[in-house]
């Protein structure tokens, strides 16, 4: 009963979302208010019926309902009741019904907070917004729906991918999708504005808190992805150029270009046609993010099933939504563009070198990750495209990117001149330059990598800095007045660049200075690594709530003292019979040490290889991505988003003012 | 310099600084790119020596034999028609089994051995890395057409 309930509720929802997407939009183009006030309670009812299908469905999942055919297939009466939770999202079905509940929350989001907008923006904004729902939730019923039943009903399910029994499987997917679907409110943002004509500092101002937390969000999710490949997989890296990873790191890149250009829209009315680009790009590449992983496309743990029909469905949709949003593009933008101007020293032409330097990224990402796919699709061979080609990509394009992401901040708008700006940052340039030469060599010899790296991230931590002396030069009181009277903008911005300082130290000194060692050990068998001493005690049998697992203890020791336990698991699930490795790590402020068993060598497992890692600063990486995500939430929390609908004050030329 | 000039000047600057990055990208894709063989090609002789690419097929039954360290292992990969030996020095992945689907990444030596750098089975048990499972496919309809 309760499926059906769900099912049922689908289609209301569906209804609901046409409902939502048609009249409102008439409406707006014809100035009809009644027709524009369908909009709020369409959203929020829309909102309500996903919301209970998706009950209905978590409901089928912890009460483990073997007659639902996505229960069964990927849940397991043992499993953890946390994860028969988490197994909602654990499928294709599921995730899509996420995707959409999530949807329906921005977009109730929006028609709650959007009270001073004028109503024929909200109006146009909830009705694209409902368009996708639709499209989603059509898609959800025809092709993935998650409340088939299975006659006759299962006698025990097939268990959740090993792999995805992590709490990282709780929170990383609905954070990443609350990124990737929060685009949608920048992409109805800019569409709305094309639609209305009005392409104004004033849409870019309403937008950009609604991106901005969308973004933080993503951020928050792909750290988080990266921190769970880290824990889960055993393998000690953190970042794999899978296309999986590559799927939602594209929306970053976009959407990173895409924050700092809507504030250059914002303050100064320019790139108007490049921002409602950038809002297109962000959400085409999450919907693309979405079809790679969630059709079968490509084939790793996020593929749950290889379906053309799905395959079609989202693919048409891609080219409706991509074709459709450029159409509109090339039809009503030339009419409303009335270009800023700018100098070509200035805060704004920064800011473009530094969305050119993403996109350029973006771009070879996209290429990486699409280029195999299509080669195999076009039956031209199969080939891969591995991390060396993306590491001799990204650290000479992100180079130059963070040199200017430390003058960008400090430049004003409308113009700076270079000699003052030398004059400003000359000592910041030779103490960054001068440690990230001298310190790799007082470690371990020249590191022109581990130069480039530390020299830029004191760089960017230094203007971060003089950022902040800068803007209490002029202010009076007491330091920590004069500091919180800063606003959040600007606050957020510093944190969110001292973040990427904090990540980008994390990067360069785990990967120029870990060490690791794969190592053959019988019981009592010591060996060292970075100055520790790994004793193997042996293994022991431990039995968990679905899975059983040989359990190994490391004593880790250093100078002859006992520091701490390690246990390193290998687990073998019930149900699947999958082997899984489950790592152990000690973590602190300036290392890991991280140890996973590798294969039993005997019959009697007693002689194991043992694999240990030394990783140096890894946890910087992790700090800084919260502290980006954390900075986007605090900028989008600025009162000037809340205030009135009016147009800023026309800025006077050469004065910085607000923050970015 | 006027601003005219000025504006040109930036706009060439732009176009170079974008033409560099799209060189540096281009070539770096050309330089990494993986090809992939099967063990029939390579016995064809069509993979390159010298250059790192990948392989797949089936992990041959009774052939994983470990070197005295527990860190080298042999093993054939074969497509059913042809196969290859493969030495890797490393912990297998958990999914690594006789009898099962890999894809290995690594160079061929002159000797015929193949030396991998990386192999790779899949996250799921029942499910075949899509490159071996093509290689699996051509070795037996190569051999369907041969008997006919």
């Amino acid at each position: 009963m309760i499926p059906e309930i769900g099912n049922f509720a689908l289609i209301v929802a569906l209804l609901l979302a046409l409902t939502q997407a048609i009249l409102p939009i008439i409406g707006a183009q014809r100035g009809n208010l009644t027709l524009m006030a369908v909009a709020r309670p369409a959203a929020q009812g829309q909102f309500v019926f996903v919301g209970i299908a998706f009950a209905c469905l978590a409901y089928s999942f912890i009460t483990n309902d073997f007659s639902v055919v996505n229960v069964a297939q990927n849940s397991f009466s043992q499993l953890p009741k946390i994860y028969c939770f988490a197994a909602t999202w654990g499928s294709h079905e599921g995730s899509m019904l996420l995707w959409a509940l999530i949807l329906g929350f921005w977009t109730t989001a929006v028609s709650v907070f959007s009270r001073h907008l004028p109503d024929d923006m909200v109006a146009r904004v909830i009705g694209i917004m409902g368009l996708v729902s639709a499209g989603f939730l059509s898609f959800l019923l025809t092709t993935s729906n998650p409340f088939l039943r299975l006659l006759p009903a299962a006698a025990e399910g097939r268990d959740l991918n090993p792999l995805l029994q992590d709490p990282g499987m709780v929170f990383h997917p609905p954070m990443l999708y609350m990124g990737y679907v929060g685009f949608s409110v920048a992409f109805a943002f800019a569409l709305a504005a094309l639609l209305s004509g009005r392409l104004d500092a004033a849409w870019a101002r309403w937008s950009r808190p609604w991106t901005t937390v969308a973004w933080s969000l993503l951020s928050v999710g792909i750290v988080m992805g990266s921190w769970w490949a880290y824990n889960e997989l055993g393998w000690g890296g953190w970042w794999f150029w899978d296309p999986t990873e590559n799927a939602s790191f594209m929306p970053w890149l976009a959407g990173t270009a895409l924050i700092h250009s809507l504030a250059v829209t914002e303050k100064r009315g320019a790139f108007k046609a490049w921002t409602v680009l950038l809002a297109i790009t962000a959400f085409s590449l999450s919907l693309l993010g979405t079809f790679l992983v969630r059709s079968g496309v490509l084939s790793s743990v996020h593929a749950f099933a290889t379906d053309p029909a799905r395959g079609a469905f989202i693919l048409g949709f891609l080219a409706v939504v991509i074709g459709g949003s450029l159409a509109l593009f090339a039809w009503r933008a030339p009419k409303m563009l009335t270009g800023g101007r700018f100098t070509w020293f200035s805060r704004e032409a920064l800011l473009l070198a530094n969305n050119v330097v993403l996109l350029a990224a973006m771009g070879s990402v996209l290429l990486g990750t699409l280029y195999p796919l299509l080669m195999d699709a076009l039956g031209m061979g199969k080939i891969s495209v591995g991390p060396p080609y993306f590491n001799a990509v990204f650290v000479p394009l992100m180079a130059p990117a963070l040199f200017l992401m430390g003058v960008g901040p400090l430049a004003r708008w409308n113009g700076s001149s270079l000699p003052d700006m030398v004059a400003r940052l000359k000592w910041a340039l030779a103490v960054s330059v001068a440690t990230g030469i001298l310190l790799p060599l007082t470690l371990n010899g020249f590191n022109p990598w581990a130069t480039i790296g530390i020299a830029l991230s004191i760089w960017i931590a230094l203007t971060v800095l003089i950022g902040f002396r800068e803007r209490l030069k002029y202010t009076q009181g007491g330091l920590l007045s004069r500091l919180s009277n800063l606003p959040r903008g600007f606050w957020g911005m510093q944190l969110a660049h001292f973040g990427i300082a904090l990540g980008v130290a994390g990067i360069t000194v785990v990967a120029n200075y870990q060490t690791e060692r794969d190592v053959r050990m019988n019981v009592g068998d010591h060996t060292q690594l970075a100055g520790y001493t790994f004793t193997f005690q042996g293994i022991k049998e431990r039995q968990g709530p679905n899975y059983r697992a040989a359990e190994g203890t490391v004593e880790v020791s250093k100078e002859g003292k006992k520091l701490f336990v390690l246990n390193p698991e290998k687990r073998i699930y019930n149900a699947s019979g999958m082997p899984m490795t489950e790592a152990a790590i000690n973590p602190n402020l300036f290392r890991d040490v991280y140890v996973a068993l590798g294969e039993p060598l005997d019959d009697k497992a007693e002689i194991w290889v043992v694999r240990i890692f030394y990783k140096p600063f890894i946890n910087w990486l992790w700090i800084g991505g919260l502290m980006l995500a954390v900075g986007g939430l605090l900028a989008a929390s600025d009162r000037r988003y809340r205030i009135g609908v009016k147009a800023p004050a026309p800025v006077p030329a050469g004065v910085a003012t607000q923050g970015v | 310099m006027k601003s005219r000039h000025k504006k040109l000047l930036v706009i060439v600057l732009a176009l170079a600084g974008i033409g560099i990055a799209a060189a540096l990208i281009l070539n770096a894709f050309q330089s990494n790119l993986v090809f992939f063989f099967t063990p029939t090609q390579v016995d064809k002789g069509e993979a390159p020596t010298g250059r790192a690419f990948r392989i797949g097929g089936l992990v041959e039954k009774g052939s994983l034999k470990r070197e005295a360290d527990g860190l080298t292992s042999h093993f054939v990969v074969t497509d059913t028609a042809k196969s290859m030996n493969v030495v890797y020095k490393g912990i297998l992945p958990d999914l690594f089994k006789e009898g099962k689907g890999v894809v290995a990444e690594g160079k061929l030596g002159s000797d015929g051995l193949f030396t991998a750098t990386q192999v790779l089975a899949k996250h799921d048990e029942n499910y075949m890395p899509p490159e071996a499972a093509s290689a699996i496919e051509q070795a037996q309809k190569a051999q369907k057409t041969l008997q006919q």
